[in-house]
């Protein structure tokens, strides 16, 4: 891993963690960010992280570009030495997989598809070398994902699958972007999965759709009354298939106030995590229902 | 003191200074597009630099006022109506209760600013009014103004129209209009003849250009370095792992069409950029039409900086002319 260090114009600085995604590149990413807010630098205006890279906003009003890249650099290597252990969340995420209204939108976006006569799940089982779809559904739900950014447009979670890297699934992206994706779509690029917070244009793979609202600019839905974005970088989520009655019925509750989405407060440590993944997955998980 | 929207034109979206510091979270700054442009505006209404104002897009809106009220439009050059008799731009209007403002065809630039005195009153969301439409926050009701509303506006603290924006303090692109711009972030991923080819060659807008991201053609397509693409990136040359991008950002994805992101960007995606556009030039994009004629300068840090610290004593000089 190379840290690589290149301004965005006058007004942004960029680093660069690692080229390549992995849980290494997020965790000194992420390890960074904290020690860069923590600095209180001034000048700085917005710290963004990214799955293996971030990025500073200032204003060189304040503070010389020059100097923003010598205090950043300075604290990359006392960010190495932190331990990689953090206090987040595991939250389990409903998902009504197949349903009809990605599956609608993925047959008006078929010529944009790279397999126009099979699904977007049929596709990504075939690629993933799984026998059928009721596999990649399994294999999707099976196991946890780390939120590594939040981003792109408001509130939406960038999710890394957290298994070995040869089990991760990896599907492309479409050939080219649809111009409408249901809010709410659970989709799949590369080898990061997704919650498309609002309606709008979109290119991963549509897989299904939660009915859990993950921002809510009006703030009325409970647990968005904070703050109407959902997600943080390093939350993990775990995905619980649910057929349509199921789904109706989450709707519904989310309609009247009374869904309360299982959220456990957990402690991450990413040492821990290498040594025994399915090990260390199945703790995670275990907290979502203890009592 | 509420005016009537009669005709919204194409995109007509309340706008401020924007929201910094949510764009961690996929929310963007948002705010005019030529701020400049805006600033100048609320001096000339007596507003304070940052008031909400109407930002329209190549159409200006019909809108009626209930009450008299002091107002200015700056930014492109648009004919401005006020009861069918011509106004001038970039100087403070008295408009009386019941007139009705219009405007003509568009001749240059691409966005004016409406300010009316005591600032357009939507409420606040995340700090700021300016509109955010694909996250349905902020502005009004979250959306481009339409035929029926009634915007609010807020008390006038002065009551007295001011003098104009002399004409050598108005800010516009050139023709062929000339961005400047930092190289960086991805750069490396073009080969050194893409490199050279991307300054020399002559870019025109393209007709996918908005708040978010303005995109442009006529260019050579970029040749990248060859390499392996590392894990989690995609397997197009011009894909990286999805990062962060900057305000100003040049991605060019597929190595075709570059797009510069602007005030509305997406937080972040998984196109390699091969630099931004420097603080400078942001307002300059706000005022480009499709088809515009554009050629992209290659500038150092210290240019940039100087170009900043020119811009900041325009500012203040329509500060001083206003004051």
């Amino acid at each position: 891993m190379t840290t690589r260090y290149s301004f965005g114009g006058d007004e942004h600085l960029f680093v660069e963690c690692d080229e390549a995604m992995s849980l290494d590149a997020f965790f000194k990413s992420l390890s960074m960010t904290n020690a860069v807010r923590d600095s209180r630098i001034k000048g700085v205006t917005e710290i963004c992280p990214a799955n293996a890279s971030f990025q500073i906003k200032f204003d060189p009003d304040l503070i010389k570009p020059s100097e923003i890249l010598r205090e950043v650099k300075a604290i990359e290597s006392a960010a190495e030495k932190h331990d990689p252990v953090i206090n987040t969340r595991i939250i389990e995420i409903p998902v009504f997989y197949q349903d009809p209204w990605t599956h609608e939108t993925l047959m008006r976006f078929r010529e944009r598809h790279q397999d126009p006569t099979a699904t977007d799940l049929e596709y990504a089982a075939r690629v993933n070398g799984l026998p059928d779809v009721d596999a990649f559904i399994a294999a999707h739900s099976g196991s946890p994902w780390f939120v590594s950014m939040v981003g792109f447009v408001a509130g939406l979670p960038f999710m890394y699958q957290m298994v070995e890297r040869a089990r991760q699934l990896q599907v492309p992206k479409y050939l080219r972007p649809r111009t409408d994706t249901p809010k709410l779509t659970i989709g799949h690029g590369g080898c990061f999965s997704c919650i498309y917070s609002v309606r709008g244009a979109g290119g991963y793979q549509m897989f299904g759709i939660t009915p859990m609202p993950i921002f809510d600019p009006e703030q009325k839905i409970g647990y968005l009354r904070e703050f109407m974005v959902f997600f943080r970088p390093g939350d993990i989520v775990k995905f619980k298939p649910i057929g349509r009655d199921a789904y109706d019925q989450a709707v519904e509750d989310v309609a009247a106030g009374r869904f309360a989405p299982i959220i456990r407060d957990v402690t991450f440590d990413f040492r821990e995590f290498q040594k025994d993944m399915n090990g260390y997955n199945t703790k995670l998980e275990g907290a979502l229902h203890a009592r | 003191m509420p005016v009537r929207v009669i005709n919204p034109g194409l995109s007509t979206t309340v706008q401020d200074l924007g929201r910094p510091g949510y764009f961690h979270l996929g929310i963007p700054i948002g705010g005019a597009m030529d701020r400049l442009a805006l600033r100048a505006a609320n001096l000339l209404v007596g507003n304070d630099e940052g008031a909400a104002c109407l930002e329209a897009v190549f159409i200006g809106p019909h809108l009626e006022f209930t009450r008299d009220a002091i107002i200015a439009v700056t930014g492109a050059d648009m004919p401005i109506k006020l009861d069918d008799e011509e106004r001038p731009g970039w100087t403070a209007l008295e408009v009386k209760a019941g007139q009705v403002l219009t405007f003509g065809y568009l001749q240059a630039g691409a966005r004016i600013y409406i300010a009316i005195a005591g600032g357009i009153d939507v409420p606040l969301a995340l700090g700021s009014r300016s509109t955010y439409p694909i996250g349905a926050l902020g502005g009004f009701k979250g959306r481009a103004i339409a035929a029926g509303d009634t915007l609010p506006v807020g008390e006038a603290s002065h009551r007295k129209a001011r003098l104009g924006v002399p004409g050598e303090l108005r800010r516009r692109p050139g023709n062929p209009a000339e961005l400047r711009v930092l190289t960086g972030l991805y750069w490396h991923r073009i080969t050194p003849e893409s490199q050279k080819s991307f300054f020399s060659d002559h870019w025109k807008v393209a007709p996918e250009a908005d708040r978010m991201g303005y995109r442009f053609r006529g260019g050579q397509p970029m040749h990248f370095v060859e390499r392996e693409q590392p894990f989690g990136a995609g397997s197009d040359p011009s894909n990286i792992v999805d990062s962060c991008y900057p305000y100003g950002s040049i991605q060019i994805p597929g190595g075709k069409e570059p797009i510069i992101l602007h005030r509305d960007a997406v937080s972040g995606g998984g196109y390699f950029m091969v630099g931004t556009v420097i603080s400078a030039d942001m307002d300059l994009i706000g005022q480009l039409q499709p088809n515009m004629p554009t050629s992209f300068v290659e500038v150092d840090m210290d240019s940039a900086l100087r170009a900043r610290a020119e811009r900041a004593k325009l500012l203040q000089k329509i500060r001083n002319a206003l004051a």
